[in-house]
């Protein structure tokens, strides 16, 4: 009861934000937030509880934005279908890539994911009479008001929530933790390992691609350099799901806010700015080491050293 | 029950199994003794298909089991305990269990052969909602034997199941293994503790250096003097 009342209180004050008339700069603080949110999600369900790390979902966000923008510049189409041109595409490339790397043990999935993204980047950059290449494809919004994109985004991250949610309480979740467990004993009870593991990998890779392709949308403009991004994209989503909690249903929303929070305070200060994502690798490092299962993964720990201090104090 | 026909194993470039040919027949108990490294585990997980022998076969029931994937096997009737428990830390006890039961008629018998496996071991009915990493030992050794009791296999392999545990337990888990083959489970055992096992089993292999260097009935293997000095200590 209380379980199914958190989600509908919290989607309630979110639904509610819109109309408190915020300005248009926390309006982008938080439709960002609720991008991230979606893609840590999605990250989450492969890397938190499938244990299967990857560090190329800028692959897949990349394709969704590219999707989006496509279809724009070749057919005319309104870039809002990316959202429905990115499903096949990706859930394609995300089973073709599962079945050939997720049969091998050992790093092998970790550095095809790293592969993927930047082959993806440069071929991008490289086909230039399809996909213009370092120039970038530009749209004409649908809005110049955030709030409709708020929305938008709002909707996404519920079904990416409640996607995530079915899964992880279904037979499947169990699967995907026994895998992340020990992968052996997975594969003697029965699991068939490869298989579940290029499912987490499909569902996680298509709600990426629906973050992506919202990007397009929201932005107006992408390029290969962004999109596919290796330290923007990739890391980032990665830092998401670490800050905020490995494995947790809140996790990816509270890292989310923070990263997008921090990444433009960061940004914004003098000197310092340029070198924001040294500052992550560093804020990365620091997180493994002391949260290594986030903020909410390790809310109890964090609590009882709160406590603790504020007992001696 | 299970037949293994001149298999060979090897980690990357390093065999370490050469040329071993045994078999357990329906309803028999039968060990495998050797000392530390002598591949006794590295058969066990090469019979469950974690490893591919390079050459020989293994046929369950007459069926070619070395091909096929190993997810399979449990179907197939093919249970393994493996060394060193390999529970799934975060899951809790009562979850570990149905992990052993996820196909076929194991599924459908669950709650049934759930009861029993408390009934055998009612420490870990006590502790049914708590997480198998944080359970002792022994505790973790009953619920990797309870959870591949789970899956109602024809053939139950322990790999070490005595493995630090008490020796009022260790009794306790021959006691158990003894139960199960009554009831018409096939038995395949590795073990340290040489005396007790040979007492328990129907026949027994010796595996040296990976390879097989003597077979017989338990109770030969007991009273032969190279086995006496080699692994009794006598
Ligand atoms: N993953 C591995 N990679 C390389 N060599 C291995 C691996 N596992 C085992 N070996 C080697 O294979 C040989 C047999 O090991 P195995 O674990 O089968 O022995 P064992 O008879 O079960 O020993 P113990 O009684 O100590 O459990 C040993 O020499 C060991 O070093
Ligand atoms: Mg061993």
């Amino acid at each position: 009861m209380k379980n199914n009342l958190v989600p509908l209180v919290v989607l309630a004050v979110l639904a509610g934000l819109p109309l408190l008339g915020l300005n248009s700069y926390v309006m982008h603080i938080l439709i960002l937030s609720i991008m991230w949110t979606l893609a840590g999600m999605a990250w989450n369900l492969l890397g938190g509880y499938c244990g299967q790390v990857s560090f190329g979902h800028a692959a897949f966000f990349g394709m969704g934005a590219y999707s989006a923008g496509l279809i724009h510049l070749h057919l005319g189409l309104s870039p809002w279908w990316g959202f429905l041109v990115s499903l096949p595409l990706v859930a394609l490339v995300a089973l073709a890539m599962g079945s050939v790397v997720l049969r091998l043990r050992g790093p092998y999935f970790v550095l095809a994911t790293l592969a993927i993204g930047e082959v993806l980047r440069i071929t991008c950059e490289n086909l230039t009479d399809f996909t213009k290449g370092t120039l970038g494809i530009m749209i004409t919004r649908t809005w110049v008001e955030k709030t409709q994109y708020y929305y938008i985004i709002l909707g996404l991250a519920l079904l990416g929530f409640m996607v995530c949610r079915a899964i992880v309480h279904s037979r499947w979740g169990y699967y995907f933790v026994a895998i992340r467990e020990d992968q052996d004993a997975a594969e003697s009870m029965g699991i068939d390992t490869t298989r579940y593991k290029t499912i987490a990998l499909t569902v996680s890779a298509m709600l990426t691609g629906l973050a992506g392709a919202f990007y397009t949308n929201y932005m107006g403009y992408i390029d290969p350099g962004v999109v596919f991004s290796l330290g923007e994209i990739s890391i980032l989503i990665i830092m998401v799901v670490m800050v905020g909690g490995v494995a947790t249903q809140w996790g990816p929303a509270l890292g989310a806010g923070i990263m997008v929070i921090l990444a433009e305070y960061i940004r914004s200060l003098p000197l310092i700015g340029v070198a924001y994502q040294t500052m992550f690798g560093v804020l990365l490092i620091v997180i493994i080491i002391y949260l290594p299962n986030g903020l909410v993964g390790d809310w109890p720990v964090l609590r009882r050293k709160l406590l603790r201090r504020g007992a001696t104090a | 029950m299970l037949e293994v026909r001149n298999i060979d194993v090897a980690y990357g470039d390093v065999q370490v199994i050469w040329d071993v040919s045994f078999r357990v027949g329906q309803g028999e108990i039968v060990a495998m003794i050797g000392a530390n490294g002598a591949g006794k585990s590295t058969i066990m997980r090469t019979v469950s298909g974690v490893l591919r022998p390079g050459k020989g076969q293994i046929l369950l029931a007459g069926e070619p089991i070395h091909t096929v994937e190993p997810y399979t096997l449990i179907e197939k009737g093919l249970a393994h305990v493996p060394e060193a428990r390999r529970l799934f830390p975060e899951m809790s006890v009562e979850e570990n269990l149905d992990m052993g039961s996820l196909r076929g008629r194991a599924r459908k018998e669950r709650a049934r052969t759930k009861e029993r496996v408390f009934s055998i071991f009612p420490r870990l009915s006590e502790r049914r909602r708590q997480a198998s990493g944080t359970l002792s030992g022994g505790e973790q050794q009953m619920l990797a034997i309870g959870r591949g009791l789970m899956a109602l296999p024809r053939l139950i392999m322990f790999d070490e199941p005595s493995l630090g545990l008490a020796p009022i337990l260790v009794q306790d888990i021959f006691n158990v293994i003894r139960t199960v083959r009554d009831e018409g489970m096939t038995v395949l055992i590795v073990e340290q503790n040489v005396r007790q096992t040979l007492a328990l089993c129907d026949r027994a292999y010796v595996l040296e250096n990976g390879r097989i260097t003597q077979e017989g009935a338990g109770a030969d293997l007991l009273r032969d003097p190279h086995v006496k000095a080699a692994y009794l200590g006598v």
